[in-house]
């Protein structure tokens, strides 16, 4: 088990390689650009005009049905990966076979249904 | 594992990670312009503008950071560095060469590899919100719609690698790698790599950055070196997401004299799918952000099932 985690140490220390790579180019940013800030120059950007109305608008979210789609499947997907690891595996055989397509014939059903129901239509 | 040999593999990687993205890019300059006959880039550096970058580099560095005034300053800020860093920790995972060619071989590597994945796509939604723009919330919102459509053929069809290697470490699955895996893993690699692409919203799936509707989608308020690093994080995902497919797919470093030459096969492999990418590029126009959905839902998502199924019987009636 400690050999399980102490590769992470090396990703732990990336980590850190990579924040300070970051750092330290922002910080020699700072040092080499200039800096004039002016009024119009901080206006949001919208081709060239004067900004209209809100920034944060309104918009309508039309995918939120897909995030509940992806959130069922992503969840039972994560579940193949240490199935993956095992499912062949002398003694298992033909009955994780079997158990293997009532996962996927779950997961069909489950997107035929949506598509169905005219989920997968974006208007 | 001794401090020195620690302290070499992390310099490679990290000369890796700021070398290979650069060569992607200037590729990107001179393919696309021989494409469209055009030469491209040809007065930096003398010969043939090899060092066009270099020189955007510098000008990146000098140019004013500006934030707009309305804008979620920390947020906003610090959207580049979520967007760059994930694709530098992905590379540590990933196999080079055959007898410990990787930086840190993890045991739950595949997992680890998507997981931080799926987080540099968090930079651009930061970015997309926190401008406070109304074009760069539409391109945030584009690109996590893409992410959710794109992430389950993703993970669909790198299980089904798991599956057929049993591991879930990249040497581990490099090392049971046999070269029928290529005919029998094809689709998965088609819908892995295509999913790579959406994740990277580079065209045909460029619709969170489409200049003609959005200016530049979450980009649209970034100038000077925070943009720099936004567009280095592309670059560096092209190169992740072709190194991936190559290793968990195209046989990594296998290849002839593979154990000496192990890591000119990988980089070669992931030279040609990085190839793959600007082609794509030129080729084919951008779909619309429905169309994108729909691709994803209705043709990447029953392949992939139907990779894993077919995966599941080879596998049981072989062992």
């Amino acid at each position: 088990m400690p050999d399980y985690f102490s590769g992470y140490s090396v990703v732990g220390l990336v980590a850190v390689v990579g924040v300070a790579f970051v750092a330290v180019a922002f910080a020699a940013g700072h040092l080499l650009r200039p800096v004039v800030p002016t009024r119009e120059k901080m206006l949001t950007y919208e081709c060239g005009v004067d900004p209209v109305g809100e920034d944060w608008a309104h918009t309508q979210v039309r995918y939120y049905v897909y995030a509940f789609l992806y959130v069922v499947f992503a969840v039972d997907s994560v579940f193949l990966f240490p199935w993956a690891t095992v499912f062949a595996d002398p003694g298992f055989g033909g009955v994780t076979l079997v158990e293997m397509f009532v996962f996927l014939g779950f997961l069909a059903v489950g997107l035929l249904y949506a598509w169905k129901k005219g989920v997968l239509e974006w208007t | 594992m001794d401090v020195l040999d620690t302290v070499w593999r992390l310099l490679a990687l990290l000369v890796a990670f700021l070398v290979l993205p650069l060569l992607v890019g200037q590729l990107e300059h001179k393919v696309m312009a021989h494409m469209q006959g055009r030469l491209g880039p040809m007065y930096a550096g003398g010969f043939h503008g090899w060092a066009q970058l270099v020189a955007d580099g510098v000008k990146f560095a000098q140019k004013e950071d500006v934030v707009p005034a309305r804008a979620d300053r920390r947020v906003f800020q610090l959207a580049p560095a979520v967007a760059l860093l994930p694709y530098l920790l992905v590379l540590v995972a990933v196999p080079v060469a055959p007898h410990g060619g990787v930086v840190q071989a993890l045991d739950a590597g595949l997992f680890f590899v998507l997981a931080v994945l799926g987080v540099g796509v968090l930079g651009s939604l930061m970015g997309g919100w926190a401008s406070a723009n109304k074009y760069s919330l539409l391109g945030g919102m584009r690109t996590a719609a893409q992410l959710m459509a794109y992430e389950l053929p993703m993970l669909l069809a790198a299980a089904s690698v798991a599956m057929a290697a049993g591991t879930l470490s990249l040497p581990g699955i490099l090392a049971e790698w046999e070269w029928w895996w290529l005919p029998w893993q094809i689709v998965g690699g088609f819908v892995f790599f295509v999913a790579g692409l959406a994740e990277l919203h580079r065209p045909p799936f460029d619709a969170p950055v489409a200049d003609s509707e959005i200016i530049f989608g979450a980009y649209t308020e970034y100038t000077g070196l925070r943009f720099a690093l936004f567009l280095l994080a592309e670059y560096a995902g092209i190169v992740v997401v072709s190194a991936l497919t190559a290793v968990l797919f195209l046989g990594g470093w296998h290849g002839p004299f593979a154990d000496g030459l192990g890591w000119v096969w990988t980089l070669l492999k992931t030279a040609v799918l990085s190839f793959v990418v600007i082609w794509l590029r030129v080729s084919y126009p951008r779909l619309r952000a429905d169309q994108i959905q729909r691709f994803a839902w209705t043709v990447l998502v029953p392949l992939a099932l139907a990779q894993i199924a077919l995966t599941g019987v080879v596998k049981v009636v072989l062992s």
